[in-house]
């Protein structure tokens, strides 16, 4: 238990003062601006924004200079910052169908139509520090193609559901759960499980991923489609008729399909895990859609033996914020509480050394300490 | 699901076109917000400078921050859930002349989501309509298309074919 304590103003006044100059660094070194961090540090800011749970690109890049860099810290304090806000509504589900495709890849077909497009990405690269990076040289222009035109991709696992062989979207206009509204409660439906995923730390999500690849809930998963780009945000607003356009955010998908299912009366067919984050986060969207998959365990009669399929256990401890929060509260002062443990202790080994042992009342003072 | 990007748009048009009037009409009015919405403030300031609008308004919401939760769907295509929330700015303006313009926009921005509302009031009155569309949003259309392009045609230039490689075989 924690007891408040007062006292230590002054201290802890410095101590920020202190955090402050030690943030900005060598005053010797031009200091970093939000925008270059934004621009150049793109990736830093998409997974602030993803785990913050907020779309605000110029937000994320300013907590992240603001937490010297541990996104984490910045993570918290974007969701510290969205708590100021009122909710204006919420949007129409999002197409990523009608995505700008920025990068599209298929780990199953090689043949699909719109095509395999690689992107910016670090795939393929031979992962060698680059020194030319020490200097500010101009970089070479990236190469164009003719124009594909703006049709849009259909998405992988459609083409593959069209001939029966993939489980289909579960259908449902449902007002779907909010964690955001309501505490977390189990057992989760999908709709609560996948918010909580997305807004989830990626190293948790990607440890259990990876645990679900090495044996543990084994699922045999396929990358249907990684697709990265734009999408619409439209929202009803009061007094209009129709959705209203805001603009684009950028997001990342991922289409898992896992080994078959069948029953008496459905023939075998793929199932599948699904990964939807802010930002451009693959690596995040690709341990989603793997926990995704391990968590419908319950809804696909499979034995649940490991931690990945058990909701309560990641639902409860994928957030990062909540996560920090209790582990790092134990540096705050806990002089009371351990005060009484040392009590406690004393006792027993004063008794202890009476030659007695742990006296019969032992256990009823250790319950009256915790 | 009509609220695409890009060609489907177009194939909604076609399709809609001999669609009731009020569904047009909205159809429309929305195409205008998503270009207004991408429009730059400078963008729109610079056209209200240039086409000496000086419209009398006035504010029926200030300008202000909040969220809306975005939603995707399980799959892509199936039921929805809430993926996580986003930045708004909106504000509501009414001319002199009655048209009330909606600024609804995505981030921080309170000057380009009240340019944006009332560039929406402007576009629905008869009167300045022909000039939004000529000196406004044809250009902001022309930018983000052009954008748009320049997207499609880097990431065409990584488009990749891969050959399966047959094991056991001369």
């Amino acid at each position: 238990m924690y007891v408040a304590v007062k006292g230590g103003e002054a201290a802890i006044a410095n101590a920020h003062r202190l955090l402050a100059e030690k943030r900005r660094g060598d005053k010797n070194v031009p200091s970093l601006t939000v925008t270059q961090i934004l621009e150049q540090l793109s990736l830093a800011v998409d997974r602030v924004m993803s785990e913050g749970s907020l779309y605000d690109r110029r937000l994320a890049a300013l907590a992240i200079k603001q937490a010297r860099g541990d996104l984490v810290e910045a993570i918290f304090l974007v969701r510290a910052y969205r708590t100021t806000l009122p909710r204006f509504g919420t949007s129409r589900p999002i197409e990523t169908g009608g995505m700008l495709v920025e990068r599209r890849i298929s780990a199953t077909f090689k043949d699909l139509p719109g095509g395999q497009l690689l992107g910016p990405t670090f795939d393929y690269t031979h992962r060698l520090l680059d020194p030319a990076l020490e200097e500010d040289d101009a970089v070479e222009e990236a190469a164009r193609a003719e124009d594909p035109g703006s049709e849009a991709m259909p998405r992988v696992t459609d083409l593959l559901g069209q001939a029966g062989l993939i489980e289909p979207d579960p259908e449902g206009e449902d007002e779907p759960s909010d964690l955001t509204r309501e505490p977390l409660s189990f057992p989760a439906d999908r709709d609560l499980r996948l918010q909580a995923l997305a807004r989830g730390d990626e190293g948790f999500l990607l440890a259990l991923g990876y645990s679900t690849q090495r044996g543990f809930a084994r699922s045999h998963p396929f990358a249907a489609e990684i697709r990265m780009g734009e999408v619409d945000v439209e929202i009803d607003v009061p007094g209009l008729d129709f959705p209203v356009p805001l603009g684009r955010i950028k997001v990342t998908e991922c289409q898992m399909v896992n080994q078959f299912k069948g029953s008496a009366e459905a023939p075998p067919q793929f199932t599948r895990g699904y990964g939807l984050i802010f930002g451009h986060a693959e690596r995040k969207a690709m341990a989603m859609a793997l926990c995704d998959r391990a968590l419908r365990a319950r809804e696909l009669g499979e034995d649940q033996t490991a931690a990945a399929q058990d909701e309560e256990f990641v639902l409860s401890h994928a957030d990062n914020v909540q996560a920090t929060g209790f582990v790092e509260h134990l540096k705050l002062p806990h002089y009371v509480d351990f005060q009484a443990e040392l009590e406690l202790l004393r006792r027993l080994r004063a008794e202890f050394e009476a030659g007695r042992g742990p006296a019969k009342d032992g256990q009823e003072d250790r319950e009256a300490a915790e | 699901m009509a609220e695409i990007a890009g060609a489907t748009r177009d194939r909604d048009a076609a399709a809609s076109a001999d669609a009731d009037p009020a569904r047009e009409k909205h159809k429309r009015r929305r195409d205008v917000l998503s270009v207004l919405v991408r429009a730059r403030a400078e963008e729109l300031d610079g056209a209200l400078r240039a086409l000496d609008l000086a419209p009398e308004f006035e504010v029926l919401r200030a300008p202000e921050f909040g969220l809306a939760m975005t939603r995707g769907r399980i799959g892509g295509g199936g039921a929805p859930f809430n993926l996580g929330e986003v930045t708004v700015t909106r504000t509501v303006v009414r001319l002199a002349s009655g048209e009330v313009g909606y600024g609804h926009i995505l981030g921080r921005d309170r000057k380009r989501a009240h340019l944006v509302a009332l560039f929406d009031a402007l576009w629905q009155s008869e009167a300045t309509r022909a000039v939004v569309e000529d000196r406004l949003l044809a250009s902001v259309a022309a930018r983000t298309a052009e954008e748009d392009r320049h997207v499609r045609v880097k990431t065409a230039a990584t488009r990749v074919n891969f050959f399966t490689m047959v094991r056991g075989e001369d």
